[in-house]
């Protein structure tokens, strides 16, 4: 008798909770960002909370590399979250075009983005916009301060003197020039030719012509970078063609290297392990008093599941991640990874605004393999990984390796084959 | 009237699990891989379209240089574990059987342990080992005054490929030398007394008389290797990712596939050609098998004790 009813009141209070709950929407979000869970739970979805009452967030990551194909068959199956956390460019326009993302285009957050910022999540004629940008990185050079100091070099706004400093290490001895491998390829693309090719291709006016066939990828502008790169090599290390990217990592953040070619996301990882001072600067320009281009690339954005039950309430999230109040938690939450919005953010971290300092100072673009140039096959930005490592260590002559990547690009791009 | 034989259901029910699970997880995907090669994707609806994904990786320069170039490595990775993971098995199981030896046991356990690590933990721990910054290679090599053939093995393209292929062969020597090893205990003691009675021993006991009856296994041995090695992907994913670098100088048919299947970086994932190049893998491994079966097994010489 008395188990029955103890029993009888668990499932009456079960039952009641259930529809305590049912008042509360809850939004389940997809994320590839399973590094930042804590900063949701901690911060970010205590803020909405607190400011929405009636909406709960559930804020569930899985592993970057999976992500794309755990969210693909969870999308087809019909088990995918209310919010979608948006790669940017074609992986999310596939999504789009198959249905799976609404169209946002209307929201009023939207207003406050600019349109490179917009580009990443917009159809190629950019009528519609079906994520909202939620986060840049900005690609530099970090540097040991106390190296510096100890060396008494000054940072480099040249390309001439940016290889005065370079020898200037080299010759010292104490430190590795700069932390750079060829391993595991992206690095050089990215942080290397990606990083320093704005100067050369004039950011977005270069970018822009070469996805219109006014430009060609064997063009001075896009070819210079290349002559850049063939010169890195002899500065890398012993056996760089075998250091992996944490390698990298490890070999700046313990003190033995005095350069590192790095991307924004590193600022968070990096003030946990160096005890030295860091510094930033941005890709050295060509001459003096040339203005001078940063890649600024749009990297998260965030969209509707288009088959959601919870539309109104996903609205109001995403209006919210549009926010100057989304922009500025999570911007201080994750140093390194920048709102793309207008709204005024202040950031904390001095390495953080060394970098997002740039956007005033240069002109800003994003990657340039990224926008419909990776459609096709022959796949341009894993090209370029491998032509950017090849001239690195010497095996190929940047005018070969460009001429390779614009043949490959030719071969499907249309606007190219004139 | 004489009665009907019984159907024997105990049969069926005892195959059911087996059959079932098999056809579930090998068979049906097996044929479905071998279906989806056949179709394309156009405007978001999968079009048949034949035998066209074959034309197009076979004749398409941009398809045809990748698979050859990874069909060539993948012959390079068999046949370094033919020349030395096989025989290295069978020095070591005809050192281990040798009765006088002390410890056997202990040495059978420890080389093949390796055999049942995860490749990530192989594909890692080599990486670290071979690693020009923290590895101990260069210096143990330096130790014994060796220190200028070190070079960032897994970084050259030249050597690449052939490190791997000996990474591989140090996980797997053991599978060949457990199955010679048993082999060879199941030689009868007398063939070898009457051998020795005739003047038969050590070295040319096992080159006369062991090694023509261990001959079978080292045929499935063979086989295995051919399977294993035209299937293999995780060690190169592990060590080099999917983009098998340096300069695709470790692409194997496997890794060719996965980045192919299921996208990779900006790349996106083509299930179609995907299964085309499983199909073409699953092609070349099942004529491999052929030629050895019909070829070489059926003809070999038994004997029976």
């Amino acid at each position: 008798m008395k188990k029955s009813t103890f029993i009888g009141a668990m499932m009456a209070t079960s039952v009641l909770a259930g529809a305590a709950a049912a008042q509360d929407v809850t939004l389940t979000i997809e994320s590839w960002r399973n590094d930042d869970l804590a900063i949701w739970q901690n911060e970010i979805i205590p803020a909405f909370e607190a400011a929405h009452p009636g909406i709960k967030l559930n804020f569930t990551p899985s592993a970057p590399a999976e992500y794309n194909a755990v969210l693909n068959s969870k999308l087809d199956a019909g088990s995918a979250g209310d919010i979608i956390t948006c790669r940017p460019f074609d992986a999310s326009l596939a999504l789009f075009e198959a249905g799976h993302l609404a169209d946002i285009s209307d929201l009023d957050g939207m207003a406050n983005f600019s349109p490179v910022a917009k580009s990443g999540w917009s159809t190629d004629d950019a009528s519609v916009q079906f994520c909202v940008p939620m986060a840049s990185v900005i690609h530099g050079f970090i540097y040991n301060k106390d190296a510096f100091a100890e060396l008494g070099l000054e940072v480099p706004t040249t390309e001439e003197e940016f290889f005065a400093v370079l020898d200037a290490i080299k010759e010292d001895g104490s430190y590795i020039p700069m932390a750079m491998g060829t391993n595991d390829q992206w690095e050089a693309a990215t942080m290397g030719y990606n990083n320093i090719g704005p100067n050369y291709w004039k950011g977005e006016e270069g970018r822009l012509a070469l996805l219109a066939g006014e430009q060609s990828l064997t063009d001075e502008g896009w070819v210079a970078p290349y002559r850049q790169l063939a010169r890195w090599g002899e500065y890398l290390g012993g056996g760089f063609e075998a250091q992996t990217y944490p390698d990298s990592q490890n070999i700046f953040t313990l003190g033995r290297a005095a350069i590192y070619p790095a991307g924004s996301w590193e600022i968070s990882g990096f003030n946990n392990l160096v005890d030295f001072e860091m510094g930033a600067f941005y890709p050295p320009v060509q001459n003096a008093g040339d203005t001078c281009y940063i890649s600024d690339h749009t990297d998260i954005g965030i969209g509707m599941n288009a088959a959601t039950e919870n539309a109104e309430e996903a609205a109001i999230f995403l209006n919210w991640v549009g926010s100057s109040e989304f922009a500025t938690i999570f911007a201080n939450a994750l140093p390194g990874f920048f709102p793309l919005s207008d709204a005024p953010v202040t950031l904390e971290d001095p390495l953080a605004q060394e970098f997002i300092s740039w956007r005033g100072a240069c002109e800003s673009t994003i990657r340039s393999t990224y926008q419909v140039l990776s459609r096709g096959t022959p796949n341009l930005e894993n090209d370029t990984w491998n032509a950017s490592v090849a001239v690195i260590k010497g095996e190929e002559s940047p005018e070969d390796a460009a001429a390779r990547l614009q043949a490959g690009l030719e071969s499907w791009y249309e606007p190219q084959q004139n | 009237m004489a009665e009907k034989p019984r159907f024997r259901w105990h049969i069926v029910v005892f195959l059911a699990p087996a059959v079932l699970v098999y056809t579930a997880v090998m068979i049906y995907p097996l044929f479905n891989t071998l279906r989806l090669s056949l179709f394309t994707e156009v405007d978001q609806s999968r079009v048949y379209v034949g035998l066209q994904n074959f034309r197009t990786l076979f004749g398409d320069a941009v398809w045809s240089t990748q698979f050859w170039n990874a069909l060539g490595n993948n012959f390079w990775f068999f046949i370094i574990h033919m020349l030395v993971q096989n025989p290295i098995g069978i020095a070591l199981a005809a050192i281990l059987s040798h009765p006088k030896l002390r410890f056997a046991a202990f040495y059978r356990s420890a080389i093949f342990i390796p055999t049942i690590l995860s490749f990530v933990i192989v594909g890692f721990a080599w990486k670290l080992i071979l690693s020009p910054i923290w590895g101990i290679a260069p210096g143990m090599l330096d130790a014994v005054g060796l220190k200028s053939l070190y070079a960032p093995w897994l970084g050259k393209e030249e050597y690449a490929l052939t490190t791997l292929s000996l990474v591989s062969v140090w996980q797997f020597v053991g599978i060949p030398m457990m199955l010679i090893y048993a082999a060879l205990l199941s030689i009868p003691d007398e063939i070898l007394e009457a051998a020795e009675v005739e003047g038969i021993t050590g070295l040319s006991a096992f080159w006369k008389i062991k090694l023509p009856l261990i001959l079978p296994s080292i045929g499935i041995i063979s086989i295995l290797t051919f399977v294993a090695n035209f299937n293999a992907f995780d060690l190169i994913y592990a060590a080099q990712g999917a983009l098998a670098g340096p300069d695709f100088s470790t692409d194997i048919l496997g890794t060719f596939m996965y980045r192919t299947f299921f996208g990779f970086q900006l790349q996106l994932g083509d299930p179609h050609m995907g299964s085309t190049i499983a199909s073409a893998m699953f092609a070349i491994i099942l004529v491999g098998v052929c030629l050895y079966l019909f070829g070489i097994q059926s003809r070999m010489r038994r004997y029976q004790f």
